[in-house]
């Protein structure tokens, strides 16, 4: 078999993917991971993991580092911070090019390219990331004590970093779009308990502004479309997230109205052959632990699959 | 000590010693942390193609860190981790909070 010839290729190396390419490789089958950043995929976004089934508290890095080890040690290729630039589903044989000149192929496919962060899209967000915007509170709220900050969205997330930020913020200001919040019920009485934070509600962010470092934040309210700015020092942004599937718009692979792929109970989507797990896919849990779920029954259907050729 | 396959600056004698050493010189300074590791891992993979440039990281917590922290080019920084690239030991760029793989070797390239 030649070198660039797999059983599967496996696109997206977080816990779907590496957990897919474990179960794969480890049953003989020859397997690739690419991914187009980091090992870990949003894992590795995560301090502190608490709630992963069998492993004490752990940090996501670790957790990743052991997935990756584990993919390895049953004989796992795997190709990391690669530039994908095609790939060709259609047909018996699949093929994956990354970097515009490296050609892999493969009997299937597993999808398994996870999700990010939203961003708000507004104007000055990007300018002052870093410079008073952040989406890590763990990793960034120091920079902001006694300070008054904004955290903008309604989800456990925003609720329960506006909790944690407190620790360090003088004021935290929660902007949520509706006038209720999506949380966990407890987030939400956590949050209204805590003497630092104050809410708008039915308000969009509109504008960042500031001249070096962020300075203030422009606010609609949807209710009265009546404009106030705030003088702050930071904004904590979490609202959601959404599936890194931008490669496949226009490609043979159905995809639901909020471009999450679509899969039958075999976890194969619309192309016969090509898999898909973890957060990439249409669902309503995304954990690690659903995420390994995934990986796993994909990447046995897409054994069950190569085999049966 | 982070736990990285990069070299480590670990004091500011180090720092000076390699900024006057060394023509092209990138020193990512931040945490174990879920913004920082992406960057590590993406130089870890650039220090193989980019042979003209040390690739190092230091610790953000540890006092002789105040050489990257008080740069004036880090002036405003509020997100980890803080990378700076050095050109005959001075600062042609700074970038502040996660940076991927592409956004990285881009700088590398314009500036090295």
């Amino acid at each position: 078999m030649e070198s660039n010839q797999y059983d599967v290729i496996v696109i997206g190396a977080g816990p779907a993917g590496l957990t897919a390419g474990i179960y794969s490789s480890r049953a003989k089958i020859k397997t690739l991971i690419i991914d187009t950043g980091t090992i870990g995929g949003q894992m590795i976004l995560t301090f502190e993991i608490a709630n992963y089934p069998g492993v004490e508290s752990t940090t996501g890095y670790q957790l990743a580092k052991t997935m990756k080890n584990q993919a390895k040690s049953f004989g796992c290729d795997i190709l990391s911070n690669v530039r994908l630039t095609d790939v060709e589903f259609d047909g018996k044989i699949k093929s994956v090019t990354i970097n515009e000149k490296d050609k892999y192929t493969a009997k299937a496919i597993i999808w398994a390219t996870g999700g990010r962060s939203r961003m708000l899209n507004v104007p000055g967000e990007k300018k002052f990331k870093g410079r008073g915007i952040s989406y890590c509170a763990t990793c960034d709220g120091d920079f902001f004590q006694d300070k008054e900050i904004v955290v903008i969205g309604g989800g456990n997330s925003a609720l329960e970093e506006a909790v944690a930020l407190t620790k360090y913020a003088s004021k935290v200001t929660i902007i949520h779009e509706f006038d209720h919040f999506q949380a966990f019920e407890h987030a939400v009485l956590e949050a209204k308990k805590n003497p630092k934070i104050s809410f708008i509600m039915e308000s969009h962010v509109q504008e960042f502004t500031g001249n070096t470092s962020l300075e203030k934040v422009r606010i609609k309210n949807l209710k009265t479309s009546k404009i106030t700015e705030m003088s702050i020092d930071g904004a904590f942004i979490f609202v959601g997230y959404e599936a890194n599937n931008d490669f496949l718009k226009d490609k043979e692979i159905k995809l639901n109205d909020w471009n999450e792929v679509v899969v039958n109970s075999n976890y194969q989507t619309s192309v016969e052959g090509v898999f898909a797990a973890g957060d990439a896919l249409a669902k309503r849990y995304r954990q690690i632990t659903t995420a390994v779920a995934d990986g796993t029954i994909a990447a046995l259907n897409a054994i069950e699959y190569i085999n049966r050729k | 000590m982070l736990q990285t396959n990069l070299k480590h600056v670990e004091s500011e004698a180090q720092y000076s010693e390699i900024l006057q050493n060394n023509e092209n010189v990138i020193i990512c300074c931040g945490r174990m942390g879920p913004m920082c590791v992406p960057v590590y891992d993406a130089m870890e993979d650039l220090e193989k193609e980019y042979t003209n440039v040390k690739f190092y990281d230091m610790e953000f917590d540890i006092p002789d860190a105040h050489v990257i922290r008080n740069l004036p080019e880090c002036r405003g920084f509020m997100g980890l981790p803080f990378t700076v690239y050095y050109k005959n030991g001075k600062v042609v760029t700074a970038t502040t909070s996660i940076q991927n793989y592409e956004q990285i070797k881009e700088i590398l390239e314009r500036e090295f």
